[in-house]
């Protein structure tokens, strides 16, 4: 008994290092491949830890090499992506968040079915919206500029911050809500003074969840936007497919860690938070 | 301090019938309980009463003011809910003055009443703490001061007691009745429990399927019934029924138990109105059946009690306590004993059974006759 157990605990943690074996190498790829001269690159083996660490790679991946010439570098693309990600974030998540309290708190008629047409548009893919959106923003005035994007995202990422939100609410007693309305608090002072409060778990997840969706963008943007208005990861795409003479591996590389930077920050600042908001609903008695 | 009328309320869920048309009205400082089993529409009311749900017909007047179309924080009501709804973001000294700032009252004047409360709940240690950090006791203490910091006109409560232990309920109930005591506010307080229907009300309501079946006091309740079914809701055991119909010559008027054509039970000195060869059932609580003649010779006004032959087929020990169950010609009795007397099973025996309060209803109409 005791060897059976013994083995298959051998052969759990075998396969479990396999596959973090299979996902941590392209990681460790980039950033020694970052860390590298090209020089070193082309002569030395792909897995090979750099001989020296040098940073000129990150320095020119950011900032470009200073020569005023015509070559894509990620801030000010990067700052463009904070523009656009941060307000997005933050109306999506408030609209979903009170769209998810009158849906449950404030019932009336034909809520279910709103809720419904919420559920279903979280269904519909990003490819079935690029034409009505790219007419809707042209009549707005507001095609290939920030408030475009935030339009785009905001609209697109409110089907799953109401359905998140909702569901939150739902296991929330609605004798709290009622007695507030005794206490003679109206609609947003109870959200903002009563729910609010207790909503960290599913706000945290939204925030990720919004935020990864709207950073990682790369359809949305490279539609709707061009030139000196594209995102991150448009601007990624462009700097590393330039059909210039030379190949820098290890400036795409790093381009690419820092593309992907923010938003490994934002999972391990919240990671823990995450994980607890997913199932905070299923127990929740 | 506030007089409540209800008139003819009606209510609807989709095709669902919850409230049929219910008429109450209760004095200033009543405590009008609404007893009932679940279902039977009481916390809907309750609720309609707060201006949580709407009605869909009829007049709900607070202090000859008709209310109905009021939000519920204009209605001068308090509210204290089964699960406490205790605002979880805030602590309890928060959570007391919520209702206040709402309100506008000055700081001073809230402070007071804060104190007011605190002190009358005994509750200082505890107002720095969050709802999650309290038992369930201090919970229902904290819903308590919210609902009492307003001083309200009426008082409204959702089964505020069946969340609690057994013995926490017994004295929470003790509680809330010392504060109406001192208070004096109407209150109106909805249970399905009825040892605390009958120890709070000054006046119970005794409600089934969206209707009243009986309002009046607890000892009316209790001893005169209007219905089958509040005589068998309210007490523990429930009344025993003995199907049987009435025999009336000249002036004697006996009821016969079915299955059986010889003896019988010698109604004539209540005063009720009976026809020959009615079906009724009568209806004798456990606690008016005797074991002993000279028990029952002093216990009953005019002497006026029956004897039946039963069988005991059943005894039931609770403590102080028992209850034996006798087959009286094939129906069944329960009685309630001191449990120090001792009854043997299966031997024939002779009962004695106050007649003054016994309750007569008819067969058809379930109704007290």
């Amino acid at each position: 008994m005791l060897n059976k157990i013994n083995f298959s605990r051998i052969f759990l943690f075998l396969i479990l290092g396999l596959f973090v074996f299979y996902y941590i190498t392209p990681l460790y790829v980039m950033i020694v491949t970052s860390l590298k001269s090209m020089n070193e690159i082309r002569e030395g083996n792909l897995f090979s830890l750099p001989s020296t660490i040098n940073f000129d790679a990150w320095k020119i991946a950011w900032g470009g090499r200073g020569e005023g010439t015509s070559d894509t570098f990620l801030k000010p693309y990067f700052f463009n992506s904070l523009k656009i990600t941060i307000p997005a974030l933050i109306i999506s998540t408030l609209l979903g968040a009170i769209n998810g309290y009158a849906l449950t708190k404030w019932k009336f008629k034909g809520a279910n079915l709103i809720f419904l047409l919420f559920l279903f548009g979280t269904f519909i893919p990003y490819q079935a919206i690029l034409l009505p959106m790219a007419r809707t923003l042209g009549f707005l005035g507001i095609s290939n500029s920030p408030i475009g994007l935030i339009l785009v995202h905001s609209v697109y990422g409110l089907g799953f911050t109401t359905l998140f939100f909702r569901n939150y609410y739902v296991s929330i007693s609605d004798e709290i809500v009622k007695a507030a309305k005794v206490d003679g608090a109206g609609f947003f002072k109870i959200f903002f003074t009563i729910l609010l409060p207790i909503s960290l778990p599913i706000l945290v997840v939204t925030i990720i969840f919004q935020f990864t969706q709207i950073w990682n963008d790369f359809l949305f943007g490279v539609t709707f936007s061009f030139g000196e208005h594209a995102p991150i990861q448009v601007a990624l795409n462009n700097m590393v497919l330039t059909s210039a003479s030379v190949k820098y591996y290890n400036v795409d590389m790093a381009a690419a860690i820092m593309a992907a930077l923010p938003t490994l920050v934002i999972y391990i600042l919240a990671g823990n938070y995450f994980i607890k908001g997913l199932t905070a609903g299923s127990v929740k008695g | 301090m506030a007089t409540l009328k209800i008139k003819n309320l009606e209510k609807k869920f989709n095709q669902t019938e919850v409230l049929k048309g219910i008429n109450l009205e209760i004095n200033d400082g009543d405590f009008l309980v609404l007893l009932g089993p679940s279902g039977c529409g009481k916390s809907t009311l309750l609720n309609t009463i707060a201006g949580l749900e709407n009605s869909d017909n009829g007049e709900i007047i607070i202090d000859s003011q008709k209310v109905n179309d009021m939000e519920p924080s204009e209605r001068d009501i308090a509210f204290v809910f089964q699960s406490y709804a205790l605002y979880p973001a805030m602590n309890v000294e928060e959570n007391i003055v919520f209702g206040l700032k709402q309100r506008k009252i000055s700081k001073d004047k809230i402070n007071e009443s804060l104190n007011r409360i605190v002190e009358l709940l005994k509750i200082t240690e505890l107002l720095k703490r969050k709802p999650a950090q309290l038992s369930g006791g201090q919970r229902q203490r904290v819903a308590m001061g919210r609902a009492l910091v307003r001083d309200p006109k009426i008082f409204l409560f959702d089964e505020p007691l069946s969340n609690l232990d057994a013995k926490l309920r017994i004295e929470m109930r003790r509680e809330i009745k010392k504060l109406h005591k001192n208070f004096k506010t109407t209150m109106v307080y909805v249970t399905h429990d009825q040892t605390e229907a009958m120890s709070l009300g000054t006046k119970i309501a005794i409600m089934n399927n969206g209707k009243i079946e009986q309002f009046d006091t607890p000892n009316n309740i209790y001893n005169k019934p209007n219905s089958i079914f509040v005589a068998d809701f309210v007490g523990s055991p429930s009344m025993n029924f003995i199907s049987g119909y009435i025999k009336k010559d000249e002036n004697v008027i006996s009821f016969f138990p079915d299955n059986e054509k010889q003896k019988s039970i010698n109604l004539n000195l209540i005063k009720t109105k009976v026809n020959n060869s009615d079906e009724i059932l009568l209806g004798i609580r456990p606690e008016h059946i005797f074991l002993k003649k000279e028990h029952a010779v002093r216990v009953t006004k005019d002497h006026n009690f029956a004897e039946i032959e039963v069988n005991p087929e059943l005894h039931e020990y609770i403590g102080h306590e028992q209850i034996v169950t006798f087959n009286y010609y094939g129906q069944e009795i329960l009685g309630k004993f001191s449990s120090s007397i001792n009854i043997e099973i299966d031997k024939k025996m002779t009962l004695f059974v106050d007649l003054n309060s016994v309750s007569l209803f008819d067969k058809e109409t379930k109704r007290r006759i």
